[in-house]
């Protein structure tokens, strides 16, 4: 059987799965369609709140930014994992207790306002549709290869895919095929990632496996990567990063991002009691550990085993990596995954130095020119898309083929699974916030399910249309949505549970100062609506105010944010008595009912 | 009533407190041994690297893994011992 057959059969079996349930779950009433009954185990609800959350960003790209990024680049692991403690402390059992169904819900309800209602449901929107274009972006990049299509059909197959399956779906048929996709995607990602440390270390667990010995040059792995990448004029795979304020705020936007995300929150409105909202956080976050202590191993290892497949001298134990270096493959013989990635144009190659070998170094390092125009180097002659690491890395391992076929279901079961929950948050903020509750409360059940449907048709092409042109990598660009979730929707939810005092102004002024600081400081970099070309400075360190990033400035807009709601608040009238009663109300669990929306 | 308050604001209290060491513990292994004090931590080798790599690619994660469970487990014996559980 060849491998687009057997990548076929996986996706198409996985599929089936999810279909079925789906089928079998399909939601009846509007309650069923937002949070699936109220009635979900705090484990199940872990492992759902696992698969909505580790999206293509986590799957196919994270892994990718770890390799070439090396330690930097853990401020994903950390900010990715690190807000679920927020989550569970801060925000889950609070809202749990509150019983409502969507973010602006509550923030409508404490802060006694429509206004502020209205700027939840915006706020919410644009940071969901930013994360929708990642996935698709992700989405794209594993579809393009297992469909052996271009990159743009790719997106628009999963685009297409993506909304049939949420349309119809609804929480509770989402919660449950969740669960399935979460077993999908674990499987896929680890069994790989098991079988090249096995490879590399001998050392069964990947994250063990990281800090053993590589058996083949018997030094430690990572001491090893960085001789290799070293040779290459690439900085160390373990090297300390320069600029620490950076790297906090963007651990930090990560972080408080994870917690203001609606499609996350919205999975503690569906435990049974305010208790199990906290155990399910830490069920959470032990199904996600899982991918994300295994995902630098598979990094830096897929890092390690490209570089030694290129120069095939470097991998053992070598005396002089300067003759090492001097000997890559040839062209020619390059192995089958790079000839079937170059198709998707996700891997593209040019002999500069026209001598039919494949050199790749790092030729913007100008301490290392000297050298590389010595090796008689031109430039690096392949250009490896980041996204594409985790898919190739069963070929690039050498590992039979249905383990590549299992990736290939894994990789969209990722991307589907995310795209659906945010689609669902997308939906009921327009359908149940916007439309039933502000503008036609006498809107019919039937009415309400069709404007979610077509606000969710609505979002699905609008992140599609730009995930065709993304402002970055998957990974990058779900980080920009993090960013904007933390800097708005965080900080007015966890004040409206700690603070009796914050009131209707303060929230409505601070929502708004954080969106809107986070949304200009990103577009000046990034483009105007992500926009290419209509940047206004060029995204440069030396651009940056401070050097902070527009993907950490998350975390400064939701600084301003806090600090503007307190402001505005002390300067304004008291919250009423009867918020301020209700604030105190969430506070204790006693007497949460079930989650209700009318 | 006032008993009840009373109560209710001690619950409250405690709470705020447990949060505050569980959010300090956080903060420590991430923004603390994995990145600000990783240079303090060099010297700790840890299979061919330091020991704060190691606390940015999997040491932290399993700390949060850990506070969180720290805390539903304290909370759901402050719910009984306050009587304010479900």
């Amino acid at each position: 059987m060849s491998q687009f057959a057997i990548n076929l059969l996986f996706v198409g079996a996985s599929f089936a799965l999810y279909i079925g349930i789906a089928i079998w779950a399909r939601a009846g009433s509007t309650k069923d369609f937002y949070v699936a009954g109220g009635g979900v185990h705090p484990i199940t609800n872990g492992m759902a709140t696992a698969a909505d959350w580790m999206s293509a960003a986590s799957f196919i790209s994270m892994a990718g930014l770890l390799a070439s990024g090396g330690y930097a680049n853990s401020t994903f692991l950390m900010g990715w994992t690190g807000g679920y403690v927020i989550l569970a402390m801060l925000l889950a059992p609070y809202l749990r207790k509150f019983g409502k169904f969507t973010v602006p819900d509550f923030i409508g309800d404490r802060f006694y306002s429509n206004t502020a209602r209205l700027v939840a449901v915006i706020c919410l929107v644009v940071a969901s549709i930013t994360y929708v274009i990642g996935q698709m972006t992700g989405a794209g990049v594993a579809f393009s290869r297992f469909l052996e299509v271009s990159n743009t059909w790719g997106i628009w197959i999963a685009a297409f895919i993506v909304f049939l399956y949420a349309v119809f779906g609804g929480m509770k048929g989402i919660t449950y095929t969740q669960v399935a996709q979460y077993i999908v995607l674990i499987i896929a990602y680890t069994i790989p990632a098991v079988f090249i440390s096995l490879e590399l270390t001998g050392n069964p667990i990947p994250g063990l496996g990281l800090f053993s010995t590589h058996t083949e040059s018997g030094v430690p792995l990572l001491a090893k990567l960085d001789d290799v990448i070293n040779a290459l004029g690439f900085r160390d795979y373990t090297a300390d990063v320069d600029n620490k304020l950076n790297m906090v705020l963007f651990t930090l936007s990560l972080m408080v991002g994870t917690a203001g995300l609606p499609h996350v929150i919205i999975r503690f409105f569906t435990v049974p009691k305010v208790a199990d909202a906290r155990w399910s956080a830490g069920w959470a976050l032990v199904f996600i550990a899982l991918l994300y202590l295994t995902a630098p191993a598979v990094g830096s290892m897929a890092r390690l085993n490209l570089m030694t497949t290129v120069y095939p001298e470097m991998a053992g134990q070598v005396e002089n990596y300067d003759e090492a270096a001097s000997n890559p493959i040839l062209y020619e013989e390059r192995p089958e995954w790079v000839r079937t990635w170059e198709e998707t144009g996700l891997i593209t190659y040019t002999d500069k130095n026209d001598d039919g070998r494949i050199q790749v170094y790092n030729d913007g390092n100008e301490a290392f020119a000297d050298t590389a125009e010595q090796r008689g180097w031109a430039g690096s002659e392949l250009v490896v898309n980041n996204d594409i690491l985790v898919l190739a890395n069963p070929e690039i391992a050498n590992l039979p083929s249905w383990v590549i076929g299992l990736i290939a279901a894994g990789g969209i079961a990722a991307a589907l699974s995310t795209a659906a929950g945010l689609l669902l948050a997308i939906s009921s903020a327009i359908s149940h916030d916007l439309i039933k509750t502000m503008i036609n409360p006498r809107i019919s059940e039937k009415g309400e399910m069709l404007a979610a449907r077509i606000s969710m048709a609505g979002a699905i092409l609008l992140a599609t249309y730009l995930g065709l042109n993304p402002p970055g990598f998957a990974a990058q660009t779900v980080a920009l949505a993090f960013g904007i979730a933390g800097a708005s929707l965080f900080p007015v939810l966890m004040m409206g549970i700690f603070s009796k005092r914050v009131n209707n102004k303060g929230a409505v002024a601070g929502m708004l100062t954080g969106l809107g600081t986070t949304l200009l400081y990103i577009f000046t970099y990034l483009g105007w609506l992500f926009i290419p070309g209509t940047n206004m400075l060029a995204n440069t360190p030396d651009n940056w105010i401070f050097g902070i990033s527009p993907l950490s400035f998350g975390a400064v807009g939701a600084i301003f944010n806090f600090a503007v709601a307190f402001a505005v608040s002390s300067v304004t009238e008291e919250p009423p008595q009867e918020i301020q009663d209700l604030v105190e109300s969430v506070r204790y669990p006693k007497g949460a009912g079930v989650a209700t929306g009318h | 009533m006032a008993d009840d308050k009373a109560n209710a604001a001690a619950y409250w209290k405690a709470n705020v407190r447990l949060i505050t060491g569980c959010l300090i513990v956080w903060a420590l292994v991430s923004y603390g041994c994995a990145i600000l004090l990783r240079p303090l931590l060099a010297g700790i080798p840890v299979g061919g690297t330091d020991l704060g790599f190691w606390f940015a690619q999997q040491g932290s994660i399993l700390t949060f893994i850990g506070i969180i469970f720290f805390y539903a487990w304290k909370m759901n014996r402050l719910d009984k011992q306050f009587g304010l559980g479900e």
